[in-house]
């Protein structure tokens, strides 16, 4: 027997059994949803504890795709993705503005929090978000941004202009933009003992601290909610809106509203479920 | 050192996600790379075989596109398989399809242009004898793509370890789907990205084993054949 030509051919034969494997795998897709989302609540677990209850319950298999919110709506924007989970409201307003989609849920909630070196050179332990970040411009303290137009990025900008920075004109050496995802600037900034502003369920579930503690927290203008949003069928029209909103609807249920409690790291609960109010246009 | 035994002690305890995982893997760069040698080894054999015009260029461009950097194609691969792109009604986008595309398209001009080069060197002392039989072109390719059939499995291998190593194309493309698109070189990354480096480098060390039991699977394959049909 020439085994060369068995092996070649059998090779052949995985390959097309391969691919029309996963052609029907593709197409299998009647209850599947995609979720763009953002990596806080991805990198955090928070999606491995809740989704498998949701799929007990309805039989719909929900695919995240953890992007930065900014990159999660355009994904959405370009009609990839069926429900959008993200935490940047004008980025969602804008959206919801567009026609994108038609009504915003309020989800969940958490915080964030201004994480720096336990040293803490520019002395910001315990103060209010505002004078924090005006003391880190002024020490040229080593900060490290997103910088990928995430919510946690929005976030930064709005509390570097509430406290009086004009970043443009102050951004130097010490300011460091990464342009991705929380791990790798919590990585970043645990490698350079420099200061950042996370999201509190990234940083719990995060591993790699090195000295990094948090110095600012409970401030209000940390708050941080999450918001969920079908895509606007009509827009899109590949676009599972049946199964979507029995997503949503089932994320702002209290059933859903429990799985999202439950949801702990080392004892702590990462997400609030929000009051259950929702927003139109 | 204590790194060291954290690693091992990760890798005992790894579950079966990471064979799903793995799995993944390999099948997506498997058939990917089946679809590479399906388009390259013609593709490459013609250029070596045939004359034309802007044959020179063309050689040049197989050659640099060995080089085409992953994270393009994911991009190009992204918009075009985007529910707004032109190919978005097939629905490939976020699935392994649309992994295989992108590896494929990474494999087919590594293999091309290996195999140009390896029908090309043996064109020389061959290349003669199979005009003066007045053999048409095509089979003249076919009879030296026979003749260099064991140096093609050293591409096959080469355009194998770039498709499973690579993780710019199937991040764009794929999405990291938990259970569905997460393939090794993305898992990598999102554990670096959690921090957990110990389990980072627990599912590295499962990838390269996995590429080096490919690769000795090869070497006994063709040195078996070689040693029955050399």
């Amino acid at each position: 027997m020439d085994i060369l030509r068995r092996c070649l051919l059998s090779l052949l034969l995985a390959a097309v059994s391969g691919v029309v494997d996963l052609r029907n795998t593709a197409f299998a897709g009647a209850t599947s949803i995609v979720v763009a989302s953002t990596t806080s609540t991805e990198q955090s677990g928070l999606f491995k504890h809740i989704l498998p209850l949701f799929r007990e319950k309805t039989g719909i298999d929900v695919k995240v795709v953890a992007l930065g919110t900014g990159q999660a709506l355009d994904a959405a924007r370009r009609g990839d993705a069926d429900v959008v989970l993200v935490h940047d409201r004008p980025a969602e307003d804008k959206f919801l503005a567009d026609g994108f989609a038609s009504r915003r849920y309020d989800v969940m909630y958490n915080d964030f929090v201004l994480v720096g070196p336990s040293s803490d050179p520019a002395s910001v332990r315990g103060l209010g978000v505002r004078e924090a970040f005006a003391k880190l411009a002024a020490a040229k303290a080593p900060f490290v941004s997103r910088g990928d137009r995430s919510g946690t990025h929005g976030a930064e900008l709005r509390a570097w202009k509430d406290a009086g920075v004009d970043l443009p004109a102050a951004r130097g050496d010490w300011y460091r933009d990464v342009g991705q995802g929380m791990g790798p600037a919590l990585n970043t900034a645990s490698a350079q003992s420099a200061y950042l502003l996370a999201d509190r369920g990234t940083w719990l579930s995060f591993k790699n601290r090195g000295d990094l503690v948090i110095l600012v927290q409970g401030d209000p203008s940390l708050f941080n909610p999450y918001g969920a949003m079908l895509v606007n069928p009509e827009k899109h029209p590949g676009v599972k809106a049946e199964e979507g909103q029995a997503f949503i609807d089932w994320l702002v249920s209290e059933e859903g509203r429990q799985a999202i409690s439950s949801f702990k790291v080392g004892g702590e609960q990462l997400f609030f479920p929000a009051t259950g109010k929702t927003a139109g246009p | 050192m204590q790194m060291f035994s954290e690693i091992l002690s990760r890798l005992w305890s790894l579950d079966r996600d990471v064979v799903s995982i793995a799995w993944l893997s390999l099948r997506v760069s498997v058939t990917a790379v089946c679809i590479g040698l399906i388009l390259g080894i013609p593709l490459g054999s013609f250029i070596a075989v045939c004359s034309f015009p802007g044959r020179g260029i063309a050689i040049a461009l197989l050659n640099a596109f060995m080089g085409l950097p992953p994270v393009i194609v994911g991009l190009a691969l992204y918009l075009i398989l985007s529910r707004s792109g032109p190919l978005g009604s097939l629905g490939l986008l976020f699935t392994p399809g649309a992994m295989i595309a992108a590896q494929a398209t990474l494999a087919t001009p590594l293999v091309a242009a290996l195999t140009r080069q390896v029908v090309a060197d043996t064109a020389v002392h061959l290349g003669e004898q199979l005009r003066s039989l007045g053999l048409s072109a095509p089979l003249q390719a076919a009879a030296m793509i026979y003749d260099v059939r064991f140096s093609l499995v050293t591409a096959a291998l080469a355009a194998f370890g770039r498709a499973i190593s690579e993780i710019g194309a199937v991040l764009v493309v794929g999405g990291n789907i938990d259970g569905f698109t997460r393939t090794m070189t993305t898992a990598i990354s999102l554990e670096t990205q959690k921090g957990d480096l110990s389990l980072a480098l627990a599912l590295g060390v499962v990838l390269m084993s996995l590429v080096v039991l490919v690769n000795m699977f090869a070497s006994l394959l063709r040195r078996h054949a070689a040693r029955a049909y050399g």
